[in-house]
């Protein structure tokens, strides 16, 4: 046995993800032949640990969606390894596949289309234990009882239709769908974007709430920073499908070491006129994943680019050049900036 | 220069005739470029009648911009489109109210009149771009019409104006682009044409609902960056239409908050962020997560929702879910949820509040 004064090893993360790459052919001409890939997802490591949100920050086209649905299979990896509780989910199939999605529930960002409006509330809510075999019919009900009271709607509006609801009872609708198999890990694609700031509190609190409840790990998604540091302990910003910058919410917030980074939280607005955004932080728009720059693919827009950034692919190493050789540490603050240690 | 709130009467106005012969009042100082007065908007639904609009005053001046911010269905859109009679009808109607425009009022002018305002002296632009850009007509097509209505001009001329204004708005390779139809470009793109598209006519004065709110954030500062600039230069003014208060705080010089039909608040920008008077505006400046908030300290909401407009409370509209009013004794209470609450000044503030209990200081 173990001395209890032995310092705990942290635990192991409960998502992995290895260089997954998730890339998609363009077909065009007379033959529909193959003209040429478009990279959405290239090369992304990071990792999750339990009970921990990772927010995924990063502006249309970035990826970011397609890594949210890559990591639960919705769409087959190109290569690379995603490691859910130890267990390789690129590679699983069959009844594996099966039991290892069930601890995986995505919340999407339009309660408007991602509910059925033929059926009930509690039909939605129910469905995933249907589907999976969970118990008798009257447990079911039970469980869905006790699920809409959970996300703060209460048990007798299970006999209502989406339509009579709001947007942000609707997304309420998509959250208790989603725990109703107890998952482990919740992929929220933009879930609060669609909603009005006073509702999107509300359930940004919920979420927070059921986290410290049910110890759940979100992967977070969203293009607004504020959102997103808000919610997590993990911050990765993402731009044309690779990593650009990853570490502790609060270091990449209060010292971030990539330039698109730093565009990025300059340019929310805040709302504060006395801290008003002068200039446009970066000059034009992201560039075609089709035929992304060479090099780093922020060059073209990056008002720190020198002639080197546009042959080397910068590695996304340590911020810390004490750090540098650590690579695998869960803490770690990385960059993929070559000039990270000047600017 | 802050636009008052309380709308003066008509006491004190000598009377003239206008170029289109109606007898208009005149009044020192003179009347602002855009000045709407107790606006009421109806929609008829199954369930009877919906007032989206409930008397809704503000004005606004050259080089000046005024934001209308508030949450969805608050009727912040349709009171911008009220001002061009965009409305459409049915099922909506404008049942009340003056939009005074140089002294004329827009919602009595013959239709005819119209298009010489509308995409002239007064242009909109739209969160969706392709609402206004045709997408069988290249953009060469589409801003060389501008022009010709606008100003008359031929191809040539309206060609190099046309290439001016997109690289004004900062389009790369503006000769290629004049040549490509709308679906060939980009969402941001797209959305800066229908900027230039606006500003070829040299507007007076630009309404623009949610302008950036479909663009990324760095786009986003790039559009507002630009609007800010060409105010700057031309000294148009400007009616912001919004739910994001970050871009409010960037842009406006003042701010008229709405909710459930009614501006339940008004006042210079720096006022209405630092020194808010109604508690709804408090609360939504609460909910927003701002740089720096963490998830251990909760984001402050706002219980309850939004009444229904086709049968609003008999008082405060907001009194239901307002936590300021739970703290009041009973008496005071009663009055919240039964007298209507006016726009009126607080006393010590810059701030108009439709609140019988402004947050701090008295109402006047």
């Amino acid at each position: 046995m173990q001395p209890m004064t032995e310092p705990a090893a942290p635990p192991p993360p409960l998502l992995d993800v290895r260089d997954l790459r998730k890339h998609y052919p363009v077909r065009g001409g007379l033959f529909a032949t193959q003209q040429a890939t478009v990279k959405a997802v290239d090369g992304v490591s990071l990792r999750v640990r339990p009970g921990e949100t990772l927010g995924l920050v990063g502006e249309s086209g970035c990826g970011k969606s397609t890594l949210g649905r890559t990591i639960p299979r919705l769409e087959d990896p190109t290569a690379g390894e995603v490691y859910f509780a130890g267990r390789n989910l690129a590679e699983a199939r069959g009844r594996e596949l099966f039991a290892l999605r069930r601890q995986i529930q995505i919340i999407f960002q339009d309660p408007y289309a991602s509910l059925n409006p033929r059926m009930t509330v509690g039909e939605i809510v129910r469905e995933p234990l249907a589907v999976h075999r969970r118990g008798r019919r009257a447990d079911q009900q039970r469980r869905v009882a006790e699920l809409l009271e959970l996300v703060g709607l209460s048990a007798d509006v299970s006999d209502r239709y989406p339509h009579e609801f709001s947007g942000g009872q609707r997304q309420r609708v998509g959250i208790a769908r989603a725990l109703t198999l107890e998952p482990k890990l919740i992929i929220a694609d933009e879930p609060v974007s669609a909603l009005d700031v006073s509702v999107q509190s509300q359930v940004l609190n919920l979420l927070v709430e059921l986290q410290e409840r049910l110890g759940l790990t979100y992967l977070f998604i969203s293009h607004d920073l504020s959102v997103v540091e808000y919610l997590s302990d993990t911050i990765a910003v993402m731009y044309l499908g690779k990593i650009m910058e990853i570490g502790p919410a609060r270091a990449v917030f209060e010292a971030p070491a990539h330039p698109y980074t730093r565009a990025l939280i300059e340019a929310i607005p805040e709302p504060d006129p006395r801290r008003r955004v002068r200039h446009a932080p970066v000059r034009g728009e992201t560039p075609s994943p089709i035929n992304p720059p060479s090099g780093c693919v922020f060059h073209t827009r990056c008002p720190y680019a020198v002639e080197a950034c546009r042959g080397v692919v910068p590695p996304l190493e340590a911020v810390d050049p004490a750090r540098r050789g650590q690579a695998d540490a869960d803490d770690l603050h990385r960059a993929a900036c070559i000039r990270k240690d000047e600017i | 220069m802050f636009q008052g709130h309380s709308l003066k009467t008509a006491a004190g106005r000598h009377v003239s005739m206008t170029r289109f012969g109606a007898p208009m009042p005149r009044r020192d100082p003179p009347l602002p470029l855009l000045e709407v007065q107790d606006l009421e908007v109806t929609f008829a639904t199954d369930a009877g009648p919906l007032r989206a609009v409930d008397g809704v005053s503000f004005a606004v001046d050259r080089n000046r911009t005024l934001g209308l911010v508030g949450e969805s269905g608050c009727g912040k859109s349709v009171s911008a489109l009220a001002v061009l009679r965009l409305i459409p009808n049915p099922p909506g109607r404008i049942t009340a109210g003056r939009v005074l425009w140089k002294e004329r009022d827009l919602l009595r002018l013959p239709a005819r009149q119209l298009p010489a305002i509308r995409g002239a002296e007064i242009a909109m632009i739209f969160q969706d771009p392709m609402t206004s850009l045709n997408p069988v007509f290249t953009i060469e097509q589409q801003l060389g019409e501008v022009l010709r209505i606008r100003f008359g001009q031929g191809r040539r001329q309206a060609r190099a104006r046309a290439r001016e204004m997109l690289a004004t708005v900062g389009i790369a390779d503006p000769d290629r682009r004049l040549q490509n139809y709308p679906h060939e470009l980009s969402g941001g793109m797209k959305q800066r044409i229908m900027i230039a598209m606006a500003l070829l006519a040299e507007p007076d004065l630009l309404i623009a609902d949610e302008p950036t709110t479909a663009l990324d954030v760095t786009i986003q500062a790039q559009i507002l960056a630009l609007i800010r600039e060409l105010q700057q230069r031309t000294g148009m003014a400007m009616v912001l239409i919004t739910h994001d208060l970050g871009v409010v705080a960037g842009v406006c010089d003042e701010v008229a908050v709405m909710y459930a039909g009614r501006i339940v608040e008004h006042a210079p920008s720096a006022a209405i962020f630092e020194n808010s008077q109604h508690p709804y505006t408090r609360g939504l400046l609460a909910s927003i997560p701002r740089k720096g908030r963490r998830k251990e300290s909760r984001l402050a909401t706002i219980e309850g929702v939004v009444p229904s407009l086709l049968e609003p409370p008999p008082g405060c509209r907001f009194a239901e879910r307002c936590p300021r009013r739970r703290e009041l004794p009973e008496a005071d209470q009663r009055r919240c949820r039964q007298v209507d609450p006016e726009l009126l000044p607080v006393a010590g503030t810059p701030n108009a509040a439709a609140c019988h209990y402004p947050c701090s200081g008295e109402r006047r």
